[in-house]
């Protein structure tokens, strides 16, 4: 019978700390799918999930149980990733001028017509991942958990710790800043 | 352009991509191993840390403290030194006449 998070804590608590293996077996999937929404490299992502980790065991001790330890833990992966975003704030300053071929074949096909660009084609994603890498890391967070992962704004506030207000301030000032980008984005392309 | 259309077809773009949460090989062991390597750190390893790094802003402090009471001197001027402020309340007042 599979052991309960719960009876896992107690154990690595209790000093037994291989059970905590049985915790990051458990959990790892979602925290790599979390970090890679934020990390494009593949051992950022890894250097992001490992820290998670390790801030959950030294910090376990203040699980206090009164919410799922997945909660908790996502809690914890968020704020990583957020740490993650305000250090590596690079590629902020790069002008849209050297888009990829796909990228500006799929900008021309949406400007003839907007029905027949694809938001299938991996052009379209490129595209996304490069205007979000433009946003501060405030904005990113925001857009990412409310238009992408559509959470509710109770929801980025429990896994933030901003204030709900603060959440809608964010929200709204992230929308702006993503068509100012966009904006710059299609005045270079077509100027 | 219609910047509005496109931020949404960008919006739904990203909502279609949604990472793989696909895990290295025996990723769990490297964490494990870090776990284990890394220093375990007790109440007196924190709270002689904290200490360690307020130490270098009370001695800036305490310098810019005693350079700013140098330069105050109670002398300047004024008979009044520190002794008589702090004891003005329990000492009785001086006869004028």
């Amino acid at each position: 019978m599979e052991r309960s998070d719960e009876d896992i804590i107690r154990a690595v608590l209790g000093g037994d700390t291989e059970a905590f293996e049985s915790l990051v077996l458990k959990y790892q999937p979602r925290v790599f799918a979390t970090a890679r929404r934020y990390a494009r490299r593949e051992d950022e992502v890894q250097d992001i999930v490992q820290e998670v980790f390790m801030k959950a065991f030294h910090k376990l001790a203040s699980f206090r149980g009164d919410a799922p330890f997945e909660h908790w833990l996502m809690r914890m992966t968020v704020r990583t990733c957020y740490d993650f975003l305000r250090l590596h704030q690079r590629n902020r300053e790069n002008n849209f001028t050297d888009l990829g071929d796909e990228e500006s074949d799929w900008l021309e096909r949406f400007n003839a017509n907007p029905a027949g660009a694809s938001d299938e084609a991996s052009a379209a994603k490129e595209l996304i991942r490069q205007i979000l890498e433009q946003l501060p890391a405030p904005a990113r967070l925001v857009i990412t958990l409310l238009e992408i992962e559509d959470k509710s704004v109770k929801e980025i506030s429990r896994l933030t710790g901003w204030s709900v207000p603060l959440v809608k301030v964010r929200a709204f000032r992230a929308r702006a800043l993503m068509r100012k980008v966009l904006e710059k984005m299609t005045r270079e392309k077509y100027l | 352009m219609n910047i509005a259309e496109l931020q949404k077809k960008l919006i739904t773009a990203a909502r279609k991509d949604a990472p793989t949460d696909r895990v290295p090989y025996a990723f769990e062991k490297r964490i494990m191993a870090a776990l284990k390597s890394s220093p375990v750190a007790d109440a007196w390893s924190l709270w002689g840390g904290a200490l360690l790094k307020a130490a270098a802003p009370c001695v800036a402090i305490m310098l810019a403290l005693g350079v700013w009471a140098a330069c105050v001197s109670p002398t300047n001027g004024s008979d009044l030194t520190l002794e008589d402020t702090v004891l003005a309340a329990v000492t009785p007042p001086v006869d004028m006449e």
